[in-house]
């Protein structure tokens, strides 16, 4: 193991971070706010409560949830783009690295970067409403393996993406809807039956039903059940990876 | 690596820094940039691969460095194949690519550090110090390189090829677009890495450079090796000398008893040209003159030149053609 060129990008990737703190870390801050007062408020009165919880509550760990999807992708996608977009991985392609250090060190490094953005929003929802962790490790669970998941699809959509259309085009088109149509804001209980059928073919709703269960002891389908999908998505993403590195898809010519 | 294949064996072979042996490139879209290359480069020499456009140089750099991947044979460097053993291998070598890419938000010190740190080598300050003091590039070491000059980002490439020690590097083009004061400091720079034994390979299409720099000159067209030669040799061999003779009084064309001479004027008929082949048994010269006086020429001086690696490297360009 090359462990100080792992450390080289990791600083690197988390310096990145720091230059843009603005964007990586306000931008969702307000954001998470703006839900509060709109769902929050605005939606929250006509739904008072979920299944015993209040529903500005009820959507803390769905709006994490969501940024932690969406942040882990597009911080991955872009930290492994960016350096083909401009010619600088030549560098990394020309060391003596692996391409498992490759994939730990920027995976790893977004990841990081949407835990701790995972952590200021629920810091930030606190100020908001009252809010209980019943079973804190397990949250850390999903927090870390969901990371983890998605940065390494955003890698993979990095090293797919030839182009900024297409870097933005799975995140807009797939991630995000999924997301909002996963269970985010509403308890998949709530939707008529067929729906509630249609739904369970949206992965996000296990993650965000076995990540609220980690808060409330409610859920949508059965915990193992969420455990279980959301390490099938890491086996299929660490099996696209190894394909891509044993072919050297879209990296070596 | 204790191997006993015969390959292995001569991989490792003493004094070759980098072995190539039929090494094929054909791209995807399926172009043949490399056909069956080989090459020995030389421990601590300074080997400069010529060829126009396109033909290869930055294809085979790129496969020996390991950014392209090899169709076909092998290539070692300190006797590690670099596909098999790219660790070893990689980490003996130094790449300052053709195309000026950088982080253009990291601050010099950063970017060079980085590289150091990619190359698996223990934090240095020191020696970071010394390369970027080496290179001008002390007082800069804390601005981002997007405000940096064109010249002083190629050093940039260079400090970042170097972070690592390396014991072969690879120049590409070092000297393109490089005014003349940078072009000094990088083969001064160049000469303290040769005396320190580094392996230098570079391409360039400033062939006096080559002629001047050089060990041994490569010749590379359509991604075929043409030739390989010690620069003196080579220039001896193929190289063409030419008599120079200063006319007293200049001549409106070369009389016609002396046509059977390779003769040409020049300088408005004031210098008069003999071109002849300087490995040849007979250069001819002392039939010329003796001509040159019965003709009633006569002359005030008389000078010889040697043709340049150019010359020689258009001509054989041209004749594979
Ligand atoms: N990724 C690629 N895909 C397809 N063809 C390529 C690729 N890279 C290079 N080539 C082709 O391979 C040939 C050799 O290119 P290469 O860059 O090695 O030439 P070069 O000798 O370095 O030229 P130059 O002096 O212009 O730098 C060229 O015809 C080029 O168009
Ligand atoms: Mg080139």
């Amino acid at each position: 193991m090359n462990l100080r060129a792992i450390a080289a990008i990791y600083r690197f990737e988390m310096a990145r971070t720091r230059r843009t703190l603005l964007q990586s870390i306000v931008a969702p801050v307000i954001s998470t706010s703006l839900y509060f007062v709109v769902f929050g408020s605005a939606i929250g009165s006509r739904i008072t409560e979920v299944d015993g919880v209040s529903y500005g509550a009820f959507i803390v760990p769905g709006l994490i949830m969501l940024n932690l999807l969406t942040q882990s992708v597009s911080n991955a996608s872009f930290g492994i783009y960016f350096p083909k977009f401009t010619g600088t991985i030549y560098e990394i392609l020309s060391a003596p690295v692996s391409y498992l250090e490759i994939v730990l060190s920027y995976a790893g490094a977004a990841a990081t970067k949407s835990i701790m953005l995972g952590i200021i929003i629920l810091a930030t929802a606190a100020l908001f409403v009252p809010l209980r962790i019943e079973h804190p490790l397990w949250m850390l669970l999903f927090m870390f393996l969901t990371a983890a998941t998605f940065s390494l699809l955003g890698f993979i959509i990095g090293i797919w993406a030839d182009n900024f259309e297409k870097l933005q085009l799975v995140p807009l088109l797939i991630v995000t809807p999924l997301t909002f149509l996963g269970g985010s804001f509403y308890s998949i209980h709530m939707l008529p039956p067929l729906w509630q059928k249609v739904t369970l073919f949206n992965p996000v709703v296990y993650l965000v039903s076995g990540f609220r269960w980690s808060f409330y002891g409610l859920a949508d389908v059965s915990v193992g059940l969420s455990l279980g999908m959301i390490v099938l998505f890491l086996a299929i993403c660490l099996a696209t990876i190894a394909w891509i590195f044993r072919t050297g898809y879209r990296l070596r010519t | 690596m204790q191997t006993s294949s015969p390959l292995a064996a001569e991989a490792a072979a003493p004094g070759v820094a980098v072995r190539v042996r039929g090494l094929g490139k054909t791209y995807a879209g399926g172009f043949t940039a490399l056909q069956d290359v080989d090459l020995d480069i030389r421990k601590g020499e300074l080997f400069a691969l010529l060829g126009p456009n396109g033909a290869g140089k930055t294809t085979l750099i790129s496969i020996v460095c390991g950014i392209v991947n090899p169709s076909r044979g092998t290539v070692t460097a300190d006797g590690h194949d670099v596909t098999r053993e790219y660790r070893a291998a990689r980490e003996k070598i130094g790449l300052v690519p053709q195309e000026l890419t950088t982080d253009a938000f990291e601050t010099v010190w950063n970017t060079v550090s980085f590289s150091r740190g990619l190359f698996g080598k223990a934090k240095n300050p020191a020696y970071i110090e010394k390369l970027l003091r080496d290179l001008s590039l002390w007082d800069k070491k804390d601005s981002k390189i997007m405000m940096l000059s064109g010249g002083m980002k190629r050093r940039v490439m260079i400090a970042k090829a170097l972070s690592h020690e390396p014991e072969i590097l690879f120049l590409d083009e070092p000297t393109a677009g490089v005014d003349v004061e940078l072009r000094r400091d990088m083969w001064e720079v160049v000469r303290g890495l040769r005396e320190r034994g580094v392996t230098i390979i570079l391409t360039t299409h400033y062939i006096e450079e080559a002629e001047q720099m050089a060990d041994r000159v490569g010749v590379i067209n359509k991604g075929r090796i043409m030739l390989v030669e010690d620069t003196a040799e080579l220039m001896r061999k193929l190289g063409e000398k030419r008599l120079i003779l200063q006319l007293s009084e200049p001549l409106q064309r070369v009389p016609e008893t002396l046509a059977s001479h390779r003769l040409t004027l020049a300088a408005d008929g004031r210098e008069l040209v003999y071109t002849y082949d300087a490995q040849g048994e007979r250069t001819g010269i002392t039939g010329l003159l003796r001509e040159l006086s019965a003709a009633g020429i006569t002359f005030r001086d008389l000078s010889t030149k040697q043709s340049s690696l150019e010359e020689i490297f258009v001509n054989l360009v041209r004749s594979s053609q």
